[in-house]
């Protein structure tokens, strides 16, 4: 029956058509490759002070995103926010006297989380904290503190 | 009877004879699910109306596409060039396409063009005592001729938005890199890193999914119940667009409060 | 001297009513096996409900429809359709599928109902459009035929599963006499040769005089006159007569129901002043 071969072609091509778009917006646009289905693990750490920081946000290694924030919440006994955020790992050699702050892109960009590697033989692994912790620099704090010292030099 | 006594009458009755026709269609739709497993086995038909569905909207899907993701871009560098953050367009212009333009634009185009078309058909189809022939013949009308245009109407929207989104992003990119100057790299390297494919690109095809159900559902709906004349079967087209835009924009608002809150 | 005939239909007491209207009171009429049986009355008294009754497409308020001793509406879904197999139909309009052509129309019961091969197949529609006359319109779409040609496919298609009654729906309404002719013929010999029950629904005496054997007259939703059509012309009083006579006045009025002339006429002159 021509008539339905072309019809079987057309929906083929149709449905090719769509299935290249998807590779497109997967690849080209979307961040696909980078976190699906790759191995991580999970490490918290407390903050005083998250500032700008959100879920997603990524944790970076000398600039390279080696991770992500997965969830912000309030630590019951000492207050401060506890951020959980998963390290793929390919990056499972890191020490666990690490440091980790929450940084600023640019000058007034997103915020995220900037790892300073440390000396220990120790690791981080699955559920481990990391203890040395440096908040968000506040605007205001930063502006009051300068105020401060500007003062305070005369 | 006083005149507002009179006017709460109506109102009652006109909700009940709404409540009514809501159970109707849930029946009926009901009826037609149960008949969607053997509109697989008659792949034939299902193909059939994908194509009538599905390709036939290319065109304009294709071109308003390239349109949507060109004039997106022009407008956002416009807006952002003033805080100097043009760099940015292009996740702007990606994040408009994927969360809400595509599936909504798209699902809109494709009520007007393919769920009146459905409309229209079924309705011409009643009138002409088609479907009673077929009754007569022993061929079940739902397995035959609903079943398969509403599978094949939930299967076609998300595949045409996927190509909408794609032609919308490129269409971007033109605009953005070619002519207006963004570099590059940074469009894309900004793109990327704001588009997160579980967040953005697979709640836009769950929406478009959605939209695709609810355009089925009515233009079957509205098909299968108009009045057999000329004048029944376009005002039956007429609700048909005009209930399934109504309901992508209010379906779009519940799920964007639900995924992107 | 009677025969002895065998009923393939049976109606009992059949009542139908659409929204405030009764289509159908109590009607109660047979249909006999083998035999070309007309069911004439006027416009809108509901002779295509009826065959729709018939078939199972309408359920009635009360009463029963026995086909071959079957009662269609408590048939499951699936033996309903095993019996709408035996049954072909021609509606008023042929109602063709639009998007498939002559002959993909006519094998269209055969490719759905049958496991039949495609020479099997091409064989046998060949054999049913010739049979109607129209072999060699096959591969015309429905909008390029006239209306009677339609009829046609249609009666071509409802008798391709060779089935064992054949409902008519109105199918000479406007056509014209030589289109008429074509379809009384058609009738019979099918009727004749295929030995198929036919029912017939019509308004049109004469061509209803030309071939039915039986027929059963409805009027305002009851059956007022069945038999033969000997029986039904020595009819010299009544509905029936003037039916079949085609007589304006008799027991359906020519006057639409108003108070007398005289009372009409003084209303005239009392607006001219009250004059006697």
């Amino acid at each position: 029956m021509k008539k339905q071969t072309k019809i079987e072609i057309w929906v083929g091509a149709f449905v090719l058509m769509s299935l290249m778009a998807l590779a497109y917006i997967a690849f080209q646009v979307s961040n696909f490759s980078s976190w699906k289905d790759r191995p991580t693990y999970e490490v918290s750490a407390l903050f005083d002070n998250i500032g700008g920081l959100k879920e997603r946000g990524p944790l970076k290694l000398s600039g390279v995103v080696i991770g992500r924030v997965t969830a912000i919440e309030i630590d019951p006994v000492s207050f401060k926010a506890r951020v959980h955020m998963k390290i793929d790992q390919a990056f499972n050699q890191l020490p666990v006297d690490s440091s980790v702050s929450i940084l600023t892109s640019g000058l007034l960009g997103d915020q995220y989380l900037g790892l300073d590697p440390g000396g220990d033989e120790e690791v981080l692994r699955q559920g481990s904290e990391i203890e040395m912790t440096q908040s968000a620099m506040v605007l205001e704090e930063l502006i009051g503190q300068f105020l401060v010292k500007f003062s305070e030099s005369d | 009877m006083s005149g507002f006594q009179r006017f709460l009458q109506n109102l009652g009755q006109g909700s009940l004879e709404k409540v009514a026709a809501f159970g109707r269609g849930s029946l009926f739709i009901w009826s037609i699910l149960m008949a969607t497993p053997s509109a697989l086995f008659r792949f034939d038909l299902l193909l059939k109306q994908i194509y009538v569905a599905g390709v036939l909207s290319l065109p304009i899907i294709l071109m308003a596409g390239l349109f949507v993701g060109m004039v997106l871009s022009l407008q956002g560098y416009n807006i952002l060039v003033e805080f100097n953050a043009e760099e940015a367009v292009g996740s702007m212009t990606a994040l408009s396409l994927l969360r809400e333009l595509g599936p909504v634009v798209g699902g809109l185009l494709f009520a007007g063009r393919a769920g009146s078309a459905l409309t229209a058909e079924i309705g011409l189809m009643r009138s002409t005592e088609q479907i009673s022939a077929l009754e007569m013949m022993a061929v079940d009308p739902l397995k035959f001729i609903y079943a398969p245009r509403f599978l094949a109407v939930i299967i076609a929207l998300p595949l045409l938005v996927l190509i909408f989104n794609a032609l919308g992003v490129f269409g971007g990119y033109l605009v953005s890199v070619s002519w207006l100057g963004v570099d590059s790299g940074a469009f894309w390297s900004q793109m990327t890193s704001q588009v997160d494919w579980q967040e953005d690109v697979l709640n836009g095809i769950i929406k478009s999914i959605a939209f695709g159900v609810l355009i089925a559902v009515i233009a079957l709906f509205q098909g299968v119940n108009a009045i057999p004349s000329s004048e029944g079967v376009s005002s039956a087209t007429t609700r048909t667009v005009v209930h399934a835009s109504l309901g992508i924009l209010g379906l779009d608002f519940i799920l964007t409060s639900i995924m992107f809150n | 001297m009677t025969e002895k005939v065998e009923t393939l239909i049976e109606i009992k007491n059949l009542t139908f009513s659409r929204g405030e209207r009764k289509i159908f009171d109590g009607i109660t009429l047979s249909i006999p096996k083998g035999k070309i049986t007309a069911i004439m009355g006027p416009s809108g008294s509901g002779k295509t409900t009826l065959l729709k009754l018939i078939a199972g497409q309408l359920p009635p308020d009360s009463g029963e429809v026995y086909v071959e001793g079957l009662n269609v509406h408590q048939l499951s879904r699936k033996r309903l359709y095993q019996l709408r197999r035996k049954m072909g139909m021609l509606f008023q309009s042929g109602a063709l599928l639009a998007d498939l052509n002559v002959f993909e129309n006519v094998a269209f019961p055969l490719r759905e109902h049958t496991k039949l091969p495609e020479e099997m197949i091409y064989a046998l529609v060949l054999m049913k459009l010739q049979a109607v006359g129209l072999r060699g319109a096959k591969e015309m779409m429905p909008s390029e035929l006239s209306g009677g040609m339609s009829r046609r496919v249609a009666l071509a298609r409802g008798i391709a599963l060779d089935p064992e009654m054949i409902f008519y729906d109105e199918p000479f309404v406007g056509q014209d006499p030589i289109t008429k002719g074509v379809l009384v013929k058609l009738i019979q010999t099918l009727n004749e040769s295929l030995g198929l029950t036919s029912v017939l629904v019509s308004h049109d005496v004469d061509e209803v005089m030309m071939i039915a054997d039986y027929i059963c007259v409805i009027s305002e939703g009851k059956l007022i006159a069945e038999g033969t059509k000997e029986e039904l012309l020595k009819e010299s009083t009544g509905y029936v007569n003037q039916f079949i006579n085609g007589l304006p006045d008799g027991p359906v009025p020519f006057h639409f129901p108003s108070a007398s002339y005289a009372e009409d006429l003084e209303g005239v002159q009392a607006g001219k002043g009250g004059l006697r």
